[in-house]
């Protein structure tokens, strides 16, 4: 077999791996986009706020600034091509006293620099007229009306299928643990031995960004996980807001949030915690009550009886608190994207081009690829459709009609399609699809789900896990077990 | 798409819609039920134990053979039953309702009715609802979905695992996963007492040597990929006792913390709900707010006996007849839990006809009393031997006994139960 | 000799107690119906209980056949009842109450199913 040698290889697929890979394969390259997990977006990405931001939290003087304003207007022609749930909801911060307002007006006075559009300031009866749920004890704020919500691992997930149409390589379950340089390029090894050779890498590992970069002898730096604690509320809570709601920002972070996801739910976070582990995704029971009085601050009504789930995000957090994207300038034909915290998802868009500039620069040659096609096929959700539009579906594709999450209003022939796009995990097609993410949690559908998988890949149960590794969820049957629940068997 | 006209729609093909949908049928009605599995009998076709029945049928059988007595009934009636089927929307103009319900082999059909019977049941509280801190392994399973993959689809979802939750579910669960070769290591139950009935405490646990702490909680959950063990923290008044917790050793968790009646589409269409059951609130006819909507079984309140659902449904299915029968009644008053009750199903009463109550109270008390009045004055009152809030309470108010002298057209009449 | 337990017979749960001397006759107290008396005697005797359990079947649509004692079974014989039960494989149809075992081990007590499978 002969030995291909990739012209750049992409370490992570996560939302900033995943846009870089599609944005390379519109040019005549060979890429690789390796990924340590079993499934693209399980990292980071995952448990991301899905906030497209608007332009207004940090001065110009940094490069996130400038790439978030660009990523951000980068959006609408994404969602044409890649179909991914967003919507330009808008972002509201809510002042509660004169000081908050100083820093209010500082955020205007940053959106401004930021040539962000449309941003304006309101007095307490403009905030109250934009979002009626809000305290009245609100005194103003400011009104961002081109940010907005998308869903960050669907936007993932689409990334991906874009990148994998145009030629993109994945590699699943390829943790990188040696990287040798030589006359050809890069010699890429996974723990399981699996082997990538290719000219270029670029370092897009999020929370690893530090270890790979060590790994491929590169700069040093380190990554700190800034943990970030969300819950999500009921698509029935009285607390859904139209427009994301963010608090007052202090020095270390934008706030406790309220946010109306564009599937309809609602979620408050995050917290913002920096903690060592890159791994210690847990929750505590500490900060639900904190993120709770935060929100209630903002948006009264909110009731910890909608809690349907929590979730720990952890950002990648570089000590100047800027993203680092760089060519190397210790290793040969190496990209730095690292440090990619908030607002990296509104970014990445942007991220990508600038990637794209940087490895042109580096001597990577880009010539344009006749065959690209940066169109998804658009699948069709049974959450979203009439009842007519419905019926006519069904008549063409009957297990259109077979619902498997009821609360989500998940048909069999979408959790198919997330099988049919390698999404084989119960958490794969749960980004996917939204099944087992409404308000049973998987109670009711878990068991078709293992069924469906099993009937479209083969897998015997056994094998069908959570996440990969040893997330496994059923080991044995009935009767593989003996039975000696009184002790009278011998 | 395709539009079909009946009497009355039943949501939920489970005990409580079969019920309501064959005295309606009874009544010269046309019915239709529709059904999400390819079964009717809803849960208890996986609650194969055996305990059911004792009041409606007079013995003891399992869920799938109670079930099945009523799918033969239904079979043989007019009923038309639709499985597989999902109910998608709602919508009502005037006296019609119009419900979309979709499967595969029927596409999307447009139920025009003049009565709609929610009947959908319940879902399980989750590790959400209850919010246990730690990681995010598998094998955290709700009791309901471990009940399913064990006696549905004959899986083993862990060799060793903890219960949380002491109720009949957690019980009955403790001893299936023991009869197939499981190791039970502990229950643990927030409360002081066991929620459960005692006989399933004595055949479920201590013929399996299973411990039962009480006033426990789980205090974290670990494992990267798959639950290692879980942390267990005593309760001393309700004050968790961190110093004095302890780890077990374990590859699953099964949580039997509760049901909460499913009503996102009762929410949407506008019927108001009761926060302390989370069911509709109903009138004496277990009618919702909307005029031809009603609601019985789990999804009005979370029910202990599959016989009481039948019991309540049954008249839920004559009360929908009345209705279309043009016999409403106009002179309903309020109920009011009063002292020690959780809550009263249902929160309208009429003095003129039977009214019959189902309640939860909030206290744990042998030899209590439970004392109804009306404007202030006694108009009831029964000796209950034994409360406690997991079992649940009924008594009957009979026609006429808020004599004419009670009720006032200066009063509010409202009826209050207490519990002391 | 004495010994306080509840009985199980039904969802009442009465607290019983079983007396007995040297003859073994046992005395029960404290039950409300018939059933008490012969659940006190046995659990001192020989406790019993009712089984149930699923079984394989051959059908497209049900995986599992919920299966029932048609009385109470000694703890002893319960065990190797469900190690027994486990392996079956059954062809379908099955109508509710047919006798899936005869007499388990030897006490007049059958295993039958509790629903119908017809396909």
């Amino acid at each position: 077999m002969s030995k291909i040698i990739f012209d750049i290889a992409i370490i992570g697929a996560g939302v900033v791996g995943a846009a870089i890979a599609r944005k390379l394969s519109s040019y005549n390259l060979e890429i690789a986009l390796i990924e340590k997990e079993c499934d693209v977006s399980f990292g980071v990405s995952k448990a991301n706020s899905g906030i497209i931001h608007g332009g207004f939290h940090h001065g110009s003087e940094y490069l996130k600034s400038k790439l978030e304003v660009q990523g951000n207007r980068m959006f609408d022609q994404l969602e044409q091509e890649l179909h991914f749930p967003f919507r330009r909801c808008g972002i509201i911060v809510a002042a509660f006293s004169i000081e908050e307002m100083k820093t209010v007006e500082q955020l205007y006075l940053n959106g401004i620099a930021n040539k962000v559009v449309g941003i304006e300031m309101c007095n307490r009866s403009r905030m109250l007229s934009l979002e009626p749920k809000l305290n009245t004890d609100v005194v103003g704020g400011l009104y961002a009306p081109a940010g907005g919500i998308i869903e960050p691992y669907r936007f993932v997930f689409s990334l991906v299928e874009s990148a994998l149409k145009n030629g993109v390589k994945l590699f699943t379950e390829f943790k990188v643990v040696s990287a040798e340089h030589n006359s050809e390029g890069y010699t890429v090894i996974s723990e399981n031995g699996n082997i990538v050779h290719s000219k270029w890498a670029v370092n897009a590992s999020g929370l690893f960004a530090d270890e790979i970069s060590n790994i491929f002898n590169a700069e040093k730096f380190k990554i700190t996980p800034r943990k970030g604690e969300e819950f999500l509320l009921d698509r029935n809570s009285a607390a859904r807001t139209e427009h994301v709601v963010f608090p007052v920002p202090d020095h270390v972070s934008k706030g406790i949030l309220i946010i109306p996801t564009v599937e309809g739910t609602t979620m408050l976070g995050p917290t913002a915690i920096p903690q060592d582990s890159k791994e210690d995704v847990s929750t505590t029971s500490v900060n639900l009550g904190m993120v709770f009085s935060s929100a209630r601050r903002m948006v009264p009504s909110i009731s910890q009886r909608d809690i349907i789930t929590s979730f720990t995000g952890l950002r990648p957090v570089l000590e100047s608190g800027d993203f680092y994207i760089d060519i190397s300038k210790k290793q040969k034909h190496f990209i730095q994207v690292a440090g990619i915290q908030s607002p990296g998802l509104t970014a990445v868009p942007a991220i990508a081009e600038y990637v794209k500039d940087l490895v042109k620069k580096d001597g990577l040659i880009l010539t344009e690829k006749s065959s690209y096609d940066p169109d998804i096929e658009k699948l069709p959700r049974m959450r979203t459709l009439n009842p007519e539009e419905a019926d006519v579906l069904i008549q063409d594709d009957p297990s259109f009609g077979e619902i498997v999450c009821r609360c989500e209003s998940v048909s069999e022939a979408e959790i198919v399609a997330a099988v049919k796009h390698g999404h084989t995990t119960l958490d794969g097609i749960k980004f996917y699809t939204r099944a087992q993410m409404g308000r049973c949690q998987g109670g009711f559908c878990t068991d078709r789900i293992i069924k469906i998988v099993q009937r479209e890949t083969g897998l015997r149960y056994e094998d069908i896990t959570k996440r990969g590794k040893d997330s496994w969820l059923i080991e044995d049957r009935i009767g593989d077990i003996k039975v000696n629940s009184y002790g009278s068997v011998e | 798409m395709k539009e079909l006209k009946f009497d009355t729609l039943v949501i939920g093909g489970g005990s409580a819609g079969m019920a309501a949908a064959l005295e309606v049928s009874k009544r010269g009605f046309s019915v239709a039920v529709v059904e999400r599995e390819n079964s009717m009998g809803g849960i208890l076709n996986q609650c194969i134990h055996n305990g059911f029945g004792l009041h409606h049928f007079n013995e003891e059988l399992s869920g799938p053979a109670y079930a099945e007595k009523f799918i033969d009934m239904v079979e043989s009636s007019n009923i038309k039953v639709f499985l597989d089927m999902t109910v998608m929307d709602m919508e009502e103009t005037g006296d019609m309702k119009y419900v979309y319900g979709m499967s595969g082999k029927t596409g999307m059909i447009k139920f025009c009715v003049k009565t709609v019977i929610f009947a959908n049941g319940c879902r399980e509280r989750n590790r959400g609802s209850i919010g246990t801190p730690g990681t995010r392994p598998s094998g955290v399973f709700t009791a309901g979905l471990a009940q399913r993959l064990v006696n549905m689809e004959g899986y083993i979802p862990g060799k060793e695992c903890v219960i949380v939750g002491s109720g009949d579910i957690g019980l009955i669960m403790a001893r299936r996963m023991t009869w197939v070769g499981a190791k039970v290591k502990a229950v643990i139950e927030i409360q002081p007492y066991p929620a459960g009935l005692t006989r399933n405490i004595v055949q479920c646990l201590n013929d399996f040597n299973i411990p039962l702490y009480l006033s426990h909680v789980v205090g974290d959950i670990h494992g990267k990929d798959r639950v290692e063990s879980i942390d267990v923290i005593p309760l001393k008044n309700g004050v968790e006792q961190k110093d004095k917790s302890f780890n077990i050793i374990c590859d699953s968790l099964l949580l039997a913390v509760g049901l909460v009646p499913d009503n996102e589409l009762a929410q949407k269409i506008g019927i108001s709900i009761n926060p302390e059951t989370n069911g509709p609130i109903v009138d004496r006819q277990l009618m919702t707010g909307k005029n031809g909507i009603f609601a019985c079984g789990n999804v009005l309140h979370v029910h202990d006996l599959v016989d009481f659902v039948t019991e309540e449904s049954e008249r839920c299915g004559k009360y929908a007849a009345d209705y279309m029968d043009g016999k409403t009644f106009s002179d309903q008053y309020r109920t009011v839990p009063g002292q020690n009750i959780k809550y009263l199903v249902p929160n309208f009463y009429s003095p003129h006809r039977d009214n019959k109550f189902y309640l939860r109270t909030m206290i744990v008390k042998n030899r209590a009393e439970l004392i109804v009045s009306v404007n202030g004055k006694e108009i009831f009152s029964k000796k209950l031997k034994h409360i406690q809030p997991s079992e649940m309470i009924s008594f009957s108010i009979l026609e006429d006994t808020v004599g004419a002298e009670i009720i006032s057209e200066c009063r509010n009449n409202t009826l209050e139960v207490k519990i002391v | 000799m004495k010994k306080d337990m509840i009985c199980i017979s039904c969802p009442m749960g009465c607290r019983i107690s079983a007396e007995w001397g040297k003859e073994n006759i046992i005395t029960v107290t404290g039950n409300k119906c018939q059933r008490g008396d012969v659940y006190g005697k046995e659990e001192i005797l020989s406790p019993r209980r009712v089984v149930t359990a699923t079984l394989n079947i051959n059908s497209s649509w049900l995986g599992r056949l919920p299966v029932m004692t048609t009385g109470t079974l000694p703890k002893e014989f319960i065990d190797s009842l469900l190690n027994k039960i486990y392996k079956f494989d059954l062809d379908v149809p099955i109508v509710r109450n047919d006798i899936i075992i005869k007499n388990i081990s030897n006490t007049g007590i059958d295993l039958i199913a509790t629903r119908s499978v017809r396909t």
